[in-house]
């Protein structure tokens, strides 16, 4: 007991749960926006995949990492612009537009990676590159804080301005306001002349946005290369963590924060004498149970509700 | 003679599956004036409004709007000239405020962001001006149906609307509210706009429009200067006969009591009596009617008969034919032979997507007559929904057509036809036949007249007095939770009477009201 609490109350761990969170918190960001919006991307997992590896092959091949991260973002929006065009304009099920997604994201990744590196299980022998950490100054000296906070992932950073940037555009601008209407009410949205087509693009092509980074983050941050199904269940947890959240932006953000801490854990906890495969299945059963919690508080609710014209 | 501020011309709408909701329409409207259109239900006013406001586009006709023929293909078009609707269902986003309900589509900016101070300065503004006081940082959901019809006129307003088209308005009002809207109808005539009213119900086209083009059967009947012609006149051109409520009635020798409530109380968890010693017995081949200003207990009196009370504290008795139903659930009451046709038939009486025939056998597709094996007996539901649609008169393609497309008063025949065709021992009516035309009300009331002479007991609930009085055997009158009269011969109790009991200003003794049970 005492060695897990060693584990814990250490500034690697808390360091360390900054830097598992980042994908999480992106892409339950972008699942936020398209939930906001009536829409439910379920092709995080998919779109994070295929960002992770257009990051490495493009930064291989133009030896900018930055160049890598913009390579990344578009591949990972335009396939949310895929997954858009097919459920709005051709009216295919979002449920089953995702699911394609996420097929053909975990396949043709490995397909792509075979044909450009000739290995099926990672890009070793591509020479992609890394986006920087950044040491911040001033703060990096504060004893305890600075080890915790400094140092940090690029990426890292962005994601905790994100969640900034995420509020005020829902709450305090008008696409914000026009995403949250089209998710409550599309019928009022319409009928004032805001067109929920186009609102529900730019909400999925967000949260594709917002889960490339994510992609990015996890080939060319947490890892520096690229492997096979490497989001292992990120962009699924994302979905769990936002609507765990709330579907407020605040909420998502913690919830977040929470499973990164599960993942955190199950990666201090190796050192101990804990089965490795036991430990791995922690982030997911924090979201079993999360997500029971979850649907009992909700199913109360409801029943309250069901209950409520007899006691009005 | 003035021209017309806005005209459609032989305005015609068929709908893919090949409905014709509107043929050859003519309307034309008067600056400053308002302007009823009436027509039963399905007659075809609402997609008339939907093609003024561009949310339908005629298959023939055009539109010509001071003097211009202009093409409306979204709701932003007619907004853009200067058209605004008020919808039967409000068209607000309940967690936003009421600043931003106004604003949506149209946000003032500060940089990037809304100014929600400009915001709520606008709203305000358009408030004043238009006498209309709401609250600005009021959330929607939190409002009262009148206040969000408020809502919805000024977001109208605040878009430049000169022209406001207003839907059933006084569907969802309580009678002060209805005077009150009234009000701020003749205050915007004032000001000069115009407004378009669309009801069916006379009276408030009486006391309000100066004109009325009436519409049946998709088509207009003609316009008339409202003064010119009398309520009889107008329901004469609606349904094309003249509607008299009278029904010829067999004198009925009541059999035994068939549903049987002894000093139901029930209290909500605060404690509060939500009703309180009900007492009364409904017999075969009778109708007990019960009356009552709407949320005097009708309501929680209806879930305790219909599977409501399960859960709920509660004491005395309800029984049907003899079994205690207040633990039982919603199929072993059925089971009893209890037919309950729901107030709102959108959300309780129907599954809107679903077939007609789909919604007709949902009591009864666990029967063995409906069953072949595993499976649900095709051939048998096709042939039953059939001559169901066929008995009942339902106006559509086919039994395999989504309820959900149906007009309301159509809507309300299956639901009818559902409840009424099973044989029941029971049969509870709530509002059946609120917001359907006059022509499905009558049809609906012969029903029930049927079904009593077939010895079925029916209990009847009902706001609309003319029906109530008219259909019952026996009347009971509900306020604040409690029975406080009762009346053998309800078609001789008048209005005026009724009235005194409905608001509680009268009170019939105990002895009396105790008839209730024991009738005698």
């Amino acid at each position: 007991m005492n060695s897990l609490l060693n584990v814990i109350f250490t500034t690697d761990f808390a360091f360390s749960l900054l830097r598992v969170t980042t994908p999480i918190l992106f892409a339950a960001l972008g699942a936020l926006i398209s939930n906001r919006a009536g829409i439910i991307n379920i092709g995080m997992e998919g779109i994070m995949l295929v960002s992770a590896l257009a990051g490495v092959i493009v930064s291989a091949s133009t030896q900018s990492a930055w160049v890598g991260l913009l390579g990344a973002v578009l591949s990972g929006t335009l396939i949310a612009g895929i997954l858009a065009f097919f459920t709005l304009k051709f009216k295919t099920h979002i449920i089953l537009g995702g699911v394609a997604i996420n097929m053909f994201a975990s396949g043709g990744t490995v397909f792509i990676l075979y044909l450009l590196s000739g290995d099926k299980g990672s890009s070793t022998s591509l020479a992609s590159k890394v986006l920087p950490s950044v040491d911040i100054p001033l703060l990096k000296d504060i004893p305890v804080l600075g080890p915790i906070l400094s140092g940090h992932h690029i990426l890292t950073y962005l994601s905790i301005l994100a969640v900034f940037v995420v509020y005020y555009l829902l709450n305090r601008t008008p696409l914000g306001l026009r995403i949250r209407s089209v998710g409550e009410n599309p019928h009022a949205a319409q009928s004032v002349g805001v067109s929920v087509v186009k609102i529900q693009y730019t909400a999925l092509l967000l949260s594709g946005f917002f889960a490339s980074l994510g992609g990015a983050y996890m080939s060319m941050g947490y890892l520096s290369l690229f492997t096979r199904d490497m989001i292992a269940g990120r962009g699924w947890i994302a979905i769990a963590a936002e609507s765990m959240g709330r579907s407020t932006t605040v909420g998502t953000a913690l919830t977040s924060l929470l499973f990164g801490a599960a993942d955190a854990l199950s990666n201090a906890l190796q050192v101990l004498k804990i089965p490795a495969e036991l430990i791995a299945t922690l982030p997911y059963v924090a979201t079993v149970i999360g997500l029971i919690i979850y649907a009992v508080s909700e199913t109360r609710k409801k029943n309250r509700k069901l209950k409520a014209p007899l006691t009005k | 003679m003035q021209t017309a501020l806005l005209e459609m011309r032989g305005i015609t709408k068929v709908y893919p599956n090949g409905v014709v909701a509107n043929k050859d329409v003519h309307f034309s409207l008067r600056e400053g004036e308002i302007h009823a259109i009436a027509g039963e239900n399905g007659a075809g006013k609402s997609t008339l409004m939907k093609i003024m406001f561009g949310m339908e586009e005629p298959s023939d006709g055009e539109i010509v709007i001071k003097g211009e023929k202009v093409k409306l293909q979204s709701p932003q078009d007619a907004i853009d000239r200067g058209i605004g609707m008020v919808h039967q269902h409000f068209m607000l986003v309940p967690s936003f405020t009421v600043a931003e309900n106004m604003v949506l589509g149209m946000e003032p900016r500060k940089g990037v962001g809304i100014n929600y101070a400009e915001a709520v300065r606008m709203t305000e503004e358009t408030a004043r001006k238009y006498n209309l006081a709401v609250n600005p940082k009021a959330k929607v959901e939190d409002l009262t149906v009148g206040m969000k019809q408020k809502v919805e006129i000024l977001k109208a307003l605040l878009r430049g609307a000169k022209i406001l088209i207003l839907d059933e308005p006084t569907a969802v009002l309580t009678p002060q509210e209805t005077e009150e809207l009234f009000r701020e109808l003749k205050q915007l005539r004032e000001q000069g706009h115009t407004i378009v009213f669309i009801s069916h119900k006379l009276k408030e086209v009486k006391a309000i429009c100066d004109r009325i083009t009436i519409m049946r059967g998709g088509g207009s009947e003609g316009v008339f200067e409202t003064r010119d012609v009398s309520e009889q006149e107008i329901s004469r051109l609606m349904v094309g006969r003249d509607v008299v409520l009278k029904y010829d009635k067999d004198q009925m020798a009541y059999g035994k009591p068939v549903l049987t409530v002894d000093q139901l109380e029930v209290n909500d968890p605060q404690g509060k009596a939500l009703l309180s010693k009900i007492s009364f017995s409904v017999r075969q081949g009778q109708i007990v009617g019960i009356a009552g200003v709407e949320g005097n207990g009708q309501t929680q009196l209806i879930e305790a008969l219909t599977g409501g009370l399960h859960g709920v504290s509660s004491s005395g008795t309800v029984q049907v034919n003899g079994t205690d139903i207040r633990e039982a659930d919603i199929l072993g009451i059925r089971k009893l032979g209890v037919s309950y046709i729901p107030e709102d038939r959108m959300r309780q009486g129907s599954a809107g997507e679903a077939s007609i025939s789909d919604n007709l056998i949902s009591t009864r597709y666990r029967s063995k007559d409906m069953n072949k094996g595993v499976f649900l007996n095709g051939s048998r539901i096709a042939s039953l929904a059939a001559s169901l649609v066929e008995e009942f008169r339902v106006r559509c393609s086919g039994p395999a057509q989504p309820i959900g497309m149906l007009s309301g008063g159509n809507m309300q025949k299956v639901v009818v036809a559902r409840e009424c065709s099973t044989g029941p021992q029971l049969l509870i009516a709530e509002q059946p036949t609120r917001g359907v035309d006059i022509g499905a009300a009558q049809f609906i009331h012969q029903k029930l007249l049927e079904l009593r002479s077939e010895n079925c007991a029916v209990l009847l609930v009902s706001a609309d007095l003319n029906e109530i009085l008219e259909i019952s055997d026996t009347l009971l009158v509900m306020y604040e939770g409690q029975i406080v009269a009762y009346f053998e011969e309800p078609s001789k109790v008048s209005e005026e009477e009724l009235g005194l009991y409905m608001l509680g200003i009268n009170r019939q003794d105990e002895r009396q009201t105790g008839r209730a049970i024991n009738h005698v």
